[in-house]
């Protein structure tokens, strides 16, 4: 069974996560939304598999909103 | 006058109509669409008599249907008028799909190799109509039992212990007729359901559209042009499409709350088109119309004895060309089995696994549709954001290209939980398996579906076929369907009143995408099809008894006692 990898797994996480920021300097919030969005559309493929996909979504879910989405 | 303009079928009067008793008929269809006129034929075929009541006299009003899909094809094949509908429509592959103001890319829809039929073609839906009533009228110039009503519009529908009462509306004025069955084809309006008082439940989109017919003068491709969020129509979508005899279809998102009449009038609609087509470019409007839609269907499409199909028993979307496709559909599952239920060689509840087999196939239509439709248009900030954002990406990353849903193309339902199916043998193709339509394949110098349908028949495949006579089945069975009971030399028990199962032989090796489709890695197969071409049981060895049990099951039976 594949699982959503929920260990640290970005080597040099601190440079990633700076570099995610600039992208989205000097954006407007439109922009910033229109990044993100087309950030997840690529990342979602290139995983490809939808069972780690909707266990992402359940744990953002859960996060976010305290719930877990009807299936 | 156009083609939808003209008395097809006027009203005559009937000799029902001066009867002291309601007159009795084994089926009545109510409703001469799409769906209905496929009842007819299918059961006039069989000689089942049936009466089509239809409330006007000619085919549908305007601009509707334009794509027929494959599967609905291979029906009419079957129906015996495939030839004469595909010969009038127009094959297309290749489309653009543009997002704002530029083409954000191409496609060529290659088809699979190997089938008699395209993946569909684009014909008016009135041209469909007119080609099926002369089918209809070819029956009855063969003597088959088939009448067909023009300007009777049922109005009361009355069922009793073993019938139901039907009242028919005429010029002159009304009367009864009393029917074994009623299959109901009457429409998304329909009076029938009405009159049983049957909830239609499901979703209203409120966004209108506007559907313009044109004729160009000069060459414009033959392709399928998609806007999303085009200038000339913004926050809205547009689509171009090809139909036979140089006319164009336009099909314009409005939105919600327009003011319809004023949508349609030319001076409006015109320069519209001229933005869309270019300055160039000639036309001329031959139909404007606006129309909304719901998403909605009945719990069950059986209630006793009557039975509905098409838009009457489910609404979808026309996003995706699933509305006719399925009631053609619809009625490709019901009419053999209500023909063996009125001969009495199935217990009625052999109807029920119509109810069974054609709900979970308007759902998957439903959703399609529904799926296709939000991504047109988005009903919230966030999906008209991810939707941007896949139009964005379409451009240069081939990833995103599935995922833009302008309408997807209308497949067969797959009855994977019907009770009249098997369970599956392990090493075959998935494609071929039970609940499947049978796929094409090229056969000799023809075709695999033009030798299946109608009857029960076992496919014999590779070193299970007939002339090689190993695995089993004995050499030299018959292949006309045979008299009663001559299933025996097949070693099955069939009853007397049983037509029997014919076999269909296809030794190995000639073939190979026969095989590819059918067998894969084994070296033979036999198939049980049902009347409707689709898959039932299929094994890999010969086994009478399996055999006779599948078929069996297949036919709603307990116990075949001879
Ligand atoms: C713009 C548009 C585009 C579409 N595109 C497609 C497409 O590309 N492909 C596709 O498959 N589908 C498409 N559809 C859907 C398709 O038109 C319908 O699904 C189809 O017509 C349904 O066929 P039907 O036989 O069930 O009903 P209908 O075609 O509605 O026929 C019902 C018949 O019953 C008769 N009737 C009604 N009430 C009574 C009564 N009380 N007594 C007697 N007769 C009665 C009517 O006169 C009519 O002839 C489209 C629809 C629209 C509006």
């Amino acid at each position: 069974m594949t699982r959503l990898q929920n260990k640290a797994n970005i080597p040099d996480s601190d440079s990633f996560y700076e570099e995610f920021l600039d992208l989205h300097q000097g954006c407007s919030r439109d922009e910033s939304d229109a990044l993100n969005v087309s950030l997840i559309l690529l990342l979602a493929n290139h995983i490809g598999d939808h069972e780690v996909l909707r266990e992402a979504m359940q744990v953002a879910a859960q996060v976010v909103l305290g719930s877990k989405p009807e299936p | 006058m156009r083609t939808f303009e003209t008395p097809l079928y006027p009203y005559e009067r009937s000799p029902d109509q001066d009867a002291s008793m309601p007159a009795r008929h084994p089926v009545v269809v109510v409703g001469a669409g799409p769906a209905g006129l496929a009842a007819a034929i299918d059961l006039a075929r069989r000689d089942i008599p049936v009466v089509l009541l239809d409330e006007n006299d000619r085919v549908s009003y305007g601009s509707r249907a334009i794509c027929f899909a494959k599967r609905t094809l291979e029906i009419l094949d079957r129906l015996g008028c495939g030839d004469e509908i595909v010969d009038h429509g127009v094959t297309w592959s290749r489309g653009k799909v543009f997002f704002r103001d530029r083409c954000i890319y191409e496609f060529d829809l290659l088809a699979e190799e190997g089938h008699r039929r395209p993946a569909f073609i684009n014909l008016q839906q009135y041209r469909l109509e007119e080609l099926l009533v002369g089918r209809l009228r070819d029956l009855q110039s063969e003597g088959r039992p088939v009448e067909l009503r023009g300007g009777s519009r049922v109005t009361k529908v009355e069922p009793a212990a073993a019938s139901v009462l039907l009242t028919v509306e005429t010029p002159e004025g009304p009367y009864r007729l009393e029917a074994e069955w009623v299959v109901a084809c009457d429409g998304a309006g329909s009076t029938v359901r009405r009159e049983l008082g049957l909830e239609f439940a499901g979703r209203v989109f409120e966004d209108n559209f506007l559907i313009a017919d044109v004729t160009m003068k000069a060459d414009f491709p033959t392709e399928r042009w998609f806007w999303f969020d085009p200038p000339f129509n913004r926050g809205q979508s547009a689509l171009l499409h090809k139909q036979p005899e140089g006319l164009w279809r336009i099909d314009l998102q409005l939105g919600r709350g327009v003011d319809r009449e004023e949508e349609q009038r030319p001076e409006n609609v015109v320069p519209r088109l001229r933005q869309m087509l270019g300055d160039d470019v000639e036309f001329e409007l031959e139909w404007i119309s606006v129309y909304t839609f719901q998403c909605a269907r009945i719990d069950r499409f059986r209630h006793g004895r009557v039975l509905f199909a098409g838009d009457a028993a489910h609404q979808v979307s026309p996003f995706g060309a699933r509305g006719a496709n399925s009631g053609i559909q619809d009625v490709d599952n019901l009419v053999w089995k209500l023909e063996r239920v009125l001969r009495g060689r199935s217990p009625d509840s052999l109807l029920d696994s119509y109810d069974a087999e054609r709900v979970p196939a308007a759902d998957e239509n439903i959703l399609n549709s529904t799926r296709s439709t939000d991504f047109i248009s988005p009903k919230s900030e966030t999906s008209r954001l991810f939707r941007d954002a896949v139009l964005n990406l379409a451009e240069t990353q081939p990833m995103a290209r599935p995922l833009v849903n302008s309408g997807r193309l209308s497949l067969p339902h797959v009855y994977l939980d019907s009770p009249l199916q098997s369970p599956d043998t392990d090493g075959l193709p998935a494609r071929t398996r039970p609940g499947s339509p049978a796929v094409d394949a090229p056969v000799g110098d023809g075709w695999l579906l033009a030798r299946l349908g109608d009857r029960f028949q076992l496919l014999a495949l590779g070193n299970c076929a007939a002339e090689t006579g190993c695995a089993g089945v004995p050499a030299g069975i018959r292949r006309e369907a045979p008299a009663s009971g001559s299933s025996a030399a097949l070693g099955i028990d069939v009853p007397d009143d049983e037509p029997g199962l014919e076999v269909v032989s296809q030794p190995a090796g000639r073939h190979p995408l026969l095989n590819e489709r059918y067998l894969g890695d084994a070296p033979g197969a036999l198939y049980l099809l049902r009347p409707d071409q689709h898959v039932a049981a299929r094994f890999t060895d010969y086994d009478p008894e399996r055999i006779a049990d599948a078929f069996r099951r297949a036919r709603a039976r307990e116990t075949d006692d001879p």
